[in-house]
């Protein structure tokens, strides 16, 4: 019988596993589909300039009789943490007692606030405390786009030679806390 | 548009009390074309194609979002001062990567999607030509060889 069903001269004969091809190709497909299901991707934007020196920028004081914050400021020798954030952003609230804490414990925190006003501002700082030495007013958002931060609230650790770091996106969590000390024992090493 | 955006608001707010009051952005150029129309053309036609980077999936043209609002006037103003698109879409590229821009970049992690295309065009040409050259030979050798095969 299978001698007859000879394939024709010029065309080669598929081997037989060939017809589990089509099959193992579909299986395949639905792995991938299902792993993107399952697992979603992460779409946190991350800045890209992690490793590079901060962009320079000088933002007017947000409140009066404060001292505003300038890229030439960050660059004194000493690890700072820059803070950005803003009034109406409800996961700031959520990070202050960590920013307290690591205020407490020495750390010299600069805040840009965001697309913000004076009013809500003190607002915010009256409610959730304040751990800022220095607060840039950031009113149109372009020195956030210029630090390649995509939201509030973010936080980054510059070197004293005005290196970012690390970025940290989102309100930093008590348990996270641990790994933004370490972060910042690194940069000032 | 400007005066219906403060009435939307409004309504937006009457419906959800509750929900953050993000500010908008009060950057020059957010809600303001620039006056030269061939400049707000080359800024739109950029836009387009940048991705809001609080709702991805839209376009700083579409977006609502106040960082959109930041970034649209950060490409207006830019080409105001007589910046090339390109220029202004690497500059975003330097700080957020290339997911901020929907114009795929050839880079070296992109470039197979480039050559794939062309790869397969050559292996179907090289394909095709072989499959052409049976025929021909076929044909050339005439109805008797196939009498025989049979």
């Amino acid at each position: 019988m299978s001698a007859n069903r000879k394939a024709p001269e010029g065309r080669a004969k598929a081997p037989r596993w060939a017809i589990w091809l089509p099959l193992a190709l579909f299986v395949g497909f639905v792995a991938l589909v299902m792993t993107g299901l399952l697992k979603p991707a992460d779409r946190t934007v991350r800045s890209a300039l992690v490793g590079k020196p901060m962009p320079s920028f000088d933002l007017p004081p947000a409140l009066p009789g404060r001292p505003g914050l300038s890229s030439a400021e960050l660059a004194n020798g000493k690890v700072h943490l820059v803070n950005i954030f803003a009034s109406w952003c409800i996961p700031c609230r959520v990070e202050a007692p960590q920013l307290a804490q690591l205020q407490r414990a020495g750390v010299e925190i600069e805040g840009i606030s965001v697309r913000d006003s004076r009013e809500n501002l003190e607002g915010f700082l009256a409610t959730n405390g304040d751990p800022f030495d220095s607060i840039g007013a950031d009113d149109d958002g372009q020195v956030q786009l210029a630090l390649g931060s995509s939201g509030v609230p973010e936080t980054y650790i510059v070197d004293g030679k005005g290196v970012i770091r690390y970025q940290h996106v989102g309100e930093i969590r008590p348990e996270q806390l641990d790994v933004i000390i370490a972060r910042i024992q690194e940069a000032g090493q | 548009m400007r005066r219906v955006l403060p009435a939307l608001a409004a309504v937006a707010m009457l419906g959800a009390p509750a929900l953050a009051q993000q500010e908008q952005s009060t950057a020059p150029f957010a809600y303001r074309q620039l006056d030269d129309p061939a400049k707000e053309r080359a800024a739109m036609d950029l836009m387009e194609t940048l991705r809001c980077l609080q709702c991805q999936g839209q376009s700083i043209a579409d977006s609502d979002a106040p960082i959109a609002g930041s970034m649209r006037s950060l490409v207006r103003e830019r080409i105001k001062a007589g910046e090339a698109p390109e220029e202004i879409r690497s500059w975003l590229i330097e700080r957020y990567g290339d997911y901020v821009s929907y114009a795929p970049q050839l880079t070296e992690l992109t470039w197979p999607l480039f050559a794939v295309p062309l790869v397969f065009l050559l292996i179907a040409v090289l394909l095709l030509r072989r499959r052409f050259t049976l025929v021909r030979e076929a044909e050339e050798h005439g109805p008797g060889h196939e009498g025989e095969e049979a």
